[in-house]
């Protein structure tokens, strides 16, 4: 098997007995990403030299015996909204080129103490606004089963790497399901967190109070162990939680017997691709053969999701984003008149299209005069879903949903009109409202030989719950690769 | 007949608060420190930084809130203050415009005989911004973060001052307040205590409030008095003229006794306050504000009453005694030393106002510690040196903070006090001061002073005067 | 309820936001929010009478930092991506006229 196919778990493992050492799985990473990345882009830098420094220091220290976990030495990306040390993170705009960051973000950091290497920054749709990673400043990322297609967004260039098999780790941040639609676009498994449980400190944010980190892998046992190792409370982030447990990996195998999964009869109606609806609830019958216990529902408010979504993560985008005045990093200008004109200009020129609509909802809603209409609105629309959702896990251990109405577009389709993209974040939107993990596993491909891919939406810090039953999910649907890389063009 | 006009004025007060570090990141607050040094991504909205807040902000809140007489909002949250400003790293203020940590409060102002009381109608925690250095030469300003993330707290009161007097008055008391409680030295020089003037006028004897304006940059009791009657002024005239007053944001200049109005297309002051989404909420239950409370110092009041019956002293010097709370701390550690109030008070009232006011200072300058001001009070009650000895120790001490015990030692400064050695110089003054002598005997009871003084002389300042004055009409009998 | 966005309005909210938005730009950023806040609008069906604005998805509260210094001089890292400085400043236009 080849080193860049492996998994994340089998890498470790292999490296750990001295099989392979971690500079040889590095260079097989980035070998993969110098044939990959020309048809690909889902890396916007690629840190060939760091990495490699990288690897050969973890790997002393893992001769010297003082790191021996089970990700010592594998190599990893890590999504441009993250800060690294030292290395370039842009959020996919013109507007952070060249800022390199001088401190590095806690999930960053938990990878480098468990001796994770480096790899580079990979593609988004600026400040992570978008579904199909076609709002980069860096040129879009293209689906590896269908180089046409979109991979998804915004984690889209995490996703397509991993598929692609450039790197068998990749961190994403989810604020409206940026990890789990395009998991399901590529294939491969990637999970949003409860929401506190990795820190924040470091993502650059677009919606504070949805922001979560999570990982993308392409098996279920890699999502858990890389999970484990960014998890904990960490006294930077002031919405961090102390939880109880960081274990996610120990009753993997347990099966699903016994499980109560809810079906939101909703979800599964009008809007909904047939293939994929179909392809989901035959893997829930599937569950349901295994002991699951299989029940459908009414999820009610799901459609008020997005509106409050949209006025939200707008209102705090709008804010959050208003630091990038070309006064501290990033792009300032060329020209400018004043103090408030290189203001505007700096913006207007370092701002894509959907970040400046974005901006400027979010500015109009926070407004005199329409703050209670809008954002008090939404925030209490917010308090109703996760009322509903809190009253569907007194009856349910998990919800069974899609990840996205489709599978992945072509490239060019979805941006022309921005509403009818948002309406695809449906299935995952609400779940950042009420600051729910969700896991995307993927269970088997549409007719067009697209991926589909299923999301599990748990209880607030049951992630040990939903990657059981992906686990599950994962021996009924064998990891597929896709064509282009099965056939190493 | 002209009409008569009542001024209107309500006040918001800026408290640096005096702790450690910053507000929401570990960075020092210390004053001064070259541009930028005292900087971190959390305070130079450095993107992916996240702020965490210092538990001690609070409490000081609470503690001024309390002491202002204020409810406290049990349940208290930051929002954020949307604008763009260069000395505002993130282009938004961490505030609180919601959820203030306390409200309808008041203080008691004094001005004349007059009492009245001034109601505060909130309070709440916020960051402070950088500081903006104007380039004359080259048209740029330059930014330094030092003091931006140092905490504050905003005291804004109902307009119920109606002249310059009682806004001073209002600023004093608060200025004392905060100071006895510890929570900010309030130097309105140094900025860390400022205050926006809210000033309207309006016919004597007409209901409701006329138009105000709010003016700001105002770093001196001196500018705030002379601020409020130039905009009163100016005011006044527009309405004589049969002119609006236009509510806007005006900026006093001191150097030309003037302000003007800081108006800008660009200033569309609707800052879109909104929960700060990166902060969970303050909740504030009986126990801590309990604690607080138990902490909370004696005030001025309750001081100048205990020093009369505690330690007898009289009324004026005890409200002079408390004027500032180092001049209060001071007289009360110096008496716990040495037990001798009355003495502690003679020489802070007499000896060390005259010299801050010969230093142009003021008590916070004061450089002597309670201990060597004690021990220099028993060196004089024990007749070890006299008292213009004393004075001069003193000077040394107010100067370089001394240690009298040491100093007199050095200096050979302690009275002489063997009655052999006392004898022989006076046998020695009678001796060769016999016209003094005859004068004293023939009756001039005065001669005796040019014999006493001889005779301090010859001791190099040594002796006690009275005691030299009693041996020497013993001898003379 | 349609929200009808004026020109001014658009104007409004560009000195809001910092964006200097062109012809045709804010024609678009027009036609979207209208669109955007037509949908928005069906909030206003939902019945929130009562129920308390969700700011914090979970009941965190009180989490402080103790009043101690540990950050030294952060200068560098403060200044290493400006634009423009001088004196260990950051340089920006005038600021006041």
């Amino acid at each position: 098997m080849d080193i860049q196919s492996m998994t994340a778990a089998e890498l470790g493992k292999r490296i750990r007995s001295r099989e392979l050492s971690a500079v040889e799985a590095a260079d097989a990473c980035l070998e993969q990403i110098e044939k990959m990345e020309k048809q690909v882009n889902g890396f916007v830098r690629v840190d060939r030299e760091g990495a490699r420094k990288q690897a050969e220091a973890v790997q002393k220290k893992m001769d010297a015996g003082e790191l021996t976990g089970p990700l010592a030495g594998v190599p990893v990306a890590v999504k441009d909204n993250i800060c690294t040390e030292g290395l370039e993170t842009t959020c996919g705009s013109k507007i952070l080129e060249g800022f390199v960051p001088a401190y590095t973000a806690e999930a960053v950091r938990k990878l480098q103490e468990a001796g994770m290497v480096i790899l580079g920054k990979t593609n988004m749709d600026e400040f992570a606004m978008g579904s199909t990673t076609e709002t980069s400043y860096f040129g879009p990322t293209k689906n590896p089963w269908d180089l046409s297609r979109v991979p998804g967004g915004s984690s889209g260039g995490s996703c397509a790497a991993v598929a692609a098999e450039e790197c068998p780790l990749a961190l994403g941040s989810d604020t409206g399901g940026s990890i789990r639609q395009p998991s399901s676009f590529c294939g491969v498994v990637g999970i949003k967190p409860t929401y506190g449980t990795v820190s924040r400190y470091g993502l650059i944010a677009y919606g504070s109070s949805l922001d979560q980190i999570g990982p993308v892998a392409r098996d279920v046992t890699d999502c858990a162990l890389a999970l484990e190792a960014i998890a904990g409370h960490d006294p930077k982030d002031s919405t961090s939680i102390a939880r109880k447990s960081y274990d996610f990996t120990g009753g993997l195998a347990d099966g699903v017997k016994g499980m109560r999964i809810g079906i939101p009869r909703g979800y599964f109606g009008e809007g909904l691709d047939a293939e994929v609806g179909q392809k989901i609830l035959d893997t829930v019958r599937m569950l349901e053969k295994q002991g699951a216990v299989v029940e459908e529902f009414d999820l009610d408010l799901i459609q008020y999701a997005i509106p409050a979504y949209y006025v939200i993560a707008s209102a705090e985008a709008s804010s959050n984003l208003a630091r990038f005045d070309g006064v501290k990093y990033g792009y300032r200008a060329e020209e400018y008149d004043g103090l408030h004109n290189m203001y505007k200009k700096s913006r207007s020129e370092g701002f894509g299209a959907e970040v400046k609509r974005r901006i400027m909802l979010g500015s109009f809603v926070l407004s005199s005069g329409y703050y209670d209409a809008y954002y008090l609105k939404a925030l209490k629309t917010k308090a109703l879903i996760k009322r509903e959702f809190d009253r569907a896990f007194d009856s349910f251990d998990m919800i069974a949903a899609p990840a996205a109405p489709s599978t992945a577009p072509r490239l060019g389709e979805s941006l022309s009109d921005p509403l009818k993209m948002y309406l695809g974040d449906i299935y995952t939107i609400s779940v950042n409202l009420a600051g729910l993990p969700g896991i995307t596993v993927p269970v088997g491909t549409d007719t067009k030989g697209l991926p589909i891919g299923m999301q599990l939406i748990g209880d607030c810090f049951d992630e040990a719950k939903i990657l059981r039953a992906a686990y599950a999910c994962e021996q009924i649907h064998a990891y597929e690769r896709p064509a282009l890389v099965k056939e190493g063009r | 007949m002209a009409r008569q006009y009542e001024t209107v004025i309500g006040l918001e007060v800026h408290v640096e608060l005096a702790t450690k570090t910053k507000i929401f990141c570990a960075c020092s607050t210390e004053f001064g420190g070259a541009p930028n040094t005292h900087t971190c991504p959390v305070c130079t909205g450095m993107p992916g930084s996240l702020p965490v807040l210092n538990r001690q902000v609070v409490d000081y809140a609470l503690a001024i809130g309390l002491a202002a007489n204020c409810e406290i909002t049990r349940y208290c949250k930051f929002d954020r203050k949307n604008y763009f400003y260069p000395d505002n790293p993130q282009n938004y203020q961490i505030s609180q415009l919601y959820l203030p940590i306390a409200r309808n409060g008041y203080v008691e102002i004094q001005v004349g005989d007059t009492k009245k009381k001034v109601r505060i109608h909130e309070m709440h925690m916020e960051e402070d911004a950088g500081k903006l250095i104007h380039d004359e030469w080259d048209d740029t300003s330059l930014v330094d973060y030092n003091r931006s993330g140092v905490p504050l707290v905003e005291i804004v009161s109902e307009p119920d001052m109606r002249s310059p007097e009682e806004v001073i008055a209002y600023l004093e008391k608060l200025r004392l307040l905060i100071q006895y409680l510890g929570a900010s030295d309030c130097k309105l020089q140094e900025g860390s205590m400022r205050a926006d003037v809210n000033l309207s006028v309006r016919e004597v004897g007409k209901e409701g409030f006329g138009t105000r304006t709010e003016m700001k940059n105002l770093n001196s009791f001196k500018a705030i008095a002379r601020a409020i009657e130039g905009e009163r002024e100016r005011q006044i005239e527009l309405l004589e003229a049969g002119k609006e007053v236009v509510q806007e944001t005006r900026r006093w200049d001191d150097n030309k006794e003037a302000s003007h109005a800081m108006r800008s297309k660009e200033d569309a002051k609707d800052y879109r306050y909104f929960p700060e989404p990166d902060l969970p909420p303050v909740f504030i239950d009986d126990a801590w504000i309990e604690s607080v409370r138990e902490r909370q110092p004696e005030f001025r009041e309750e001081k100048i009453k205990r020093y009369q019956e505690e330690f007898g002293i009289p009324q004026y010097d005890a409200e002079i005694l408390t004027e500032t709370k180092q001049m209060a701390d001071l007289f009360e550690k110096t008496t716990k030393l040495c037990g001798k109030p009355k003495k502690v008070s003679n020489w802070l009232m007499v000896e060390t106002l005259r010299l801050l006011k010969d230093h142009g200072e003021s008590p916070e300058d004061i450089r002597f510690s309670p201990e060597h001001l004690s021990k220099l009070i028993l060196l004089a009650e024990d007749g070890a040196i006299n008292n213009s000895v004393a004075k001069k120790v003193f000077r040394k001490m107010f100067e370089e903070d001394i240690d009298p015990e040491i100093y007199v030692e050095e200096q050979g400064l302690r009275m002489v006090r063997d009655e052999g050695a006392l004898t022989e110089v006076l046998e020695q003054v009678i001796a060769e001061n016999p016209q003094a002598v005859a004068d004293y005997k023939g009756g001039k009871k005065k001669a005796i002073g040019s014999l006493v003084g001889q005779t301090m002389k010859a001791m190099k300042g040594k002796a006690d005067p009275s005691a030299i004055s009693r041996k020497l009409e013993e001898m003379l009998k | 309820m349609a929200e009808k966005i004026s020109d001014e309005m658009i104007e409004y909210v560009g000195i809001l936001a910092k964006l200097e938005l062109s012809g045709r730009e804010k024609e678009e950023a027009r036609a979207d929010m209208e669109k955007m806040l037509n949908y928005i609008d069906t909030l206003n069906e939902l019945d929130t009478e009562g129920i308390q604005p969700m700011s914090h998805v979970f009941p965190v509260q009180n989490v402080f930092r103790d009043d101690v210094v540990e950050n030294g001089d952060g200068s560098r890292g403060t200044l290493s991506n400006a634009p423009l400085s001088k004196d260990n400043c950051f340089k920006v236009p005038k600021t006041i006229i």
